[in-house]
């Protein structure tokens, strides 16, 4: 018979503890009320899976899932390619890092809401700096009569708020390669595109996933812009998931709804992520 | 091809990196940069693959101003210290890579990577990833791509000193068969006096951004032109002491010995005599010597050498012994030296005497190191 020596639990267990109070308790809570239906804290009855069979067929969530999908996807699709353009055209040397990278930094260090509130006035066609140019311009821009305005809008707040936060990280990676790597690229003459591709691109990829990731999970749960912006709208033009579920949680009241839609939003999140995760790493192996 | 530095002189931010280096390389030739770490052997690397461009001074390829003629229109390859391959391609693209800068066709490509594979002993990885090599198989990778487009010249800046001992033993000797029967210009950095002594070839002493001499390996060993060159071709360095002529009689250090027989063409006045680590011997020599009392500092055994680290009066000395010897510190011991193996500089520095035929004292023919 083997004795072990079971010490080591002892040194795991303050991260467990960490972990039961910063995770499990807090989301075994919703999966309580996710259960349930709730009226007061003495009248309560068990439902099941009821509202999980009702949040899937709400055909205004899956509006709001569809659009979710497709800004996200909008948001990864400008800032990562806009981020590595803007990291590839920083100086590498000389007054201009300092500068360029405070000047970066400056959009990271605005609050969500201010961010919506400075949107809202400059796209505005009476008094705001943009929207008065573009109706001057002969185009008819209005953010809070047309939704394609104000989901365009949306995008460019985000996109304004978080290119730089790629580009710094794609920057920091580029910084990571070795001059040696470019003196060699420009022996072998190698074009400046070859040099993206074989050199400076492989060393991004950790970088990327990174950005990527954060953008994707950030995007995924936009919420105070557009509510700053016109509140979800017009119509539901700009009402995505996290807005939906607040309403459903604060507006309605409706907790076991709710806590049934924060499960399965987290579950997509985790999912996305975890399909992204695997796509940028499983060639790790090759390099 | 032939290679040629007129008085290059590089200087950044006021701090000279090269001054005045004038330098020509033979078509063919293996030529080895020898000097202490920042002595300026890459920056003479860059200038001469155009990487960087001089301040003063032309370089010359095959008597064509190329001075300003950038990196990408010459045709140049070279391999640094750390491996450099492309992370993504596989051992057979990273060789091809130049190849199809140059568009070649494929069949070509496959039968030049295939051959240079296979004269670095690297032919069964070509499906293989960087990183999925050893450290010599991604430097072996490196020199392929640098050997496969045949360049006019190619440039090692100290290739081998992140790869273990054998390893290096190993490749070192490949160098030299892999240039053989080439037309091109090798250069090789190296900071190691043992590695330029066994590479053989046209060796260049480099300190502090001069060149100190230039000339057969050898040939520059056995003759150094100044004491610095001694200094820097040695390693340990050359033991310095001083000595003076008067009389018909010499004082080394504060030891007075008749002239001996080789020293009697000096005129008197005051000398620097050179006497290399492993000349020193423990037993009394039957030819003229030098015969020093010292006191042993620190004894270093590696493997089946000693480093005795001795002083006499104030002079600090070493003496490099074959075999293991153990003694205690701060123990006497007498050094021998046979006159007929010193070097003998004026104060200035320049050299006045070396060694008549070092080869005919040295019995187990490895030459004279």
């Amino acid at each position: 018979m083997k004795t072990y020596n079971n010490k080591a639990w002892w040194l795991v267990l303050p991260v467990f503890v960490l972990v039961a109070f910063s995770a499990i308790i807090p989301m075994m809570t919703v999966v309580n009320y996710s259960v349930q239906d709730i009226f007061d804290p003495s009248t309560r009855y068990f439902v099941g899976t009821e509202w999980y069979r009702e949040i899937l067929a709400d055909p205004r969530l899956h509006d709001s899932l569809v659009r979710q999908f497709i800004y996200s996807f909008c948001v990864l699709a400008i800032e990562v390619p806009l981020g590595i353009v803007v990291a590839l055209s920083m100086p590498r040397r000389g007054l201009g890092v300092p500068f360029s990278l405070i000047l970066l930094s400056l959009p990271l260090l605005v609050p969500w809401n201010v961010v919506g509130t400075i949107w809202q006035i400059i796209g505005r066609e009476d008094i705001g700096l943009y929207g008065w140019i573009l109706n001057s311009l002969g185009l008819d821009y209005n953010y809070a009569s047309n939704p394609r305005d104000a989901w365009i809008t949306v995008l460019v707040m985000d996109v304004w708020h978080w290119t730089s936060l790629v580009a710094l990280l794609c920057y920091s990676g580029l910084r990571s390669i070795p001059d040696v790597y470019y003196q060699a690229a420009r022996i072998d003459r190698a074009s400046h595109w070859a040099v993206f591709r074989f050199i400076q691109l492989p060393k991004l990829k950790n970088v990327l996933l990174i950005a990527v990731m954060l953008r994707f999970m950030d995007s995924f749960m936009i919420y105070t812009e557009p509510f700053v912006l016109t509140g979800g709208g017009p119509g539901t033009a700009t009402t995505f998931l996290s807005q939906t579920l607040t309403q459903m949680a604060l507006g309605q009241f409706d907790l076991g709804r709710a806590a049934a839609f924060s499960l399965i939003y987290f579950l997509i999140i985790l999912l996305v992520t975890w399909v992204f995760y695997t796509a940028m790493t499983h060639n790790d192996d090759k390099g | 091809m032939s290679l040629q530095l007129d008085n290059v002189t590089l200087s950044v931010r006021g701090e000279t990196y090269i001054s005045d280096a004038s330098l020509t390389l033979e078509p063919g030739s293996f030529n080895v940069l020898l000097g202490h770490t920042l002595a300026g052997k890459t920056t003479l690397m860059r200038l001469m693959a155009g990487l960087d461009r001089p301040d003063h001074g032309r370089v010359y390829l095959d008597g064509r101003d190329v001075t300003h003629l950038p990196v990408r229109q010459r045709n140049v390859s070279m391999v640094y210290q750390q491996f450099i391959n492309y992370p993504t391609l596989t051992v057979f693209d990273n060789i091809a890579s130049p190849l199809k800068q140059a568009r070649v066709s494929r069949q070509e490509i496959t039968r030049r990577v295939e051959e240079t594979a296979a004269m670095l002993g690297i032919q069964q990885l070509l499906g293989r990833y960087p990183q999925e090599l050893s450290g010599g198989q991604q430097q072996r990778t490196a020199m392929a791509r640098a050997l496969v487009k045949e360049a006019d010249l190619v440039l090692f800046d100290e290739p081998l000193v992140n790869l273990d001992y054998k390893l290096r033993e190993a490749l070192r000797v490949e160098m030299r068969k892999l240039f053989e029967s080439r037309n091109t210009i090798a250069v090789y950095a190296t900071t190691e006096p043992a590695e330029a002594l066994a590479l053989g070839g046209t060796t260049t002493l480099l300190h502090q951004g001069r060149i100190v001499q230039s000339g057969p390996g050898d040939e520059v060993y056995r003759h150094p032109r100044n004491r610095e060159a001694a200094t820097l071709f040695g390693e340990p360095p050359i033991n310095l002491m001083p000595m003076t002529i008067q009389a018909g009689e010499c004082r080394i250090a504060d030891q007075r010995q008749p002239l001996p027989e080789v020293w009697k063409s000096l005129s008197e006045g005051d000398y620097q005599i050179g006497i290399r680590p492993h000349h020193w011997s423990l037993e009394p020599l039957t030819e003229p010597a030098l015969r020093l009392p010292t006191i042993l500092r620190v004894a270093e055994i590696s493997g089946s050498e000693t480093f005795l680290h001795l002083s006499h009066e104030r002079i600090d000395l070493v003496a490099h012994l074959i075999g293991i010897h153990e003694f205690g510190v701060d123990q006497a011991l007498e050094v021998h030296a046979s006159f007929r193996q010193l070097f003998v500089f004026e104060p200035g520095g320049d050299l006045v005497l070396s060694p008549p035929s070092p080869r005919s004292t040295v019995p187990d023919g490895r030459g004279d190191r």
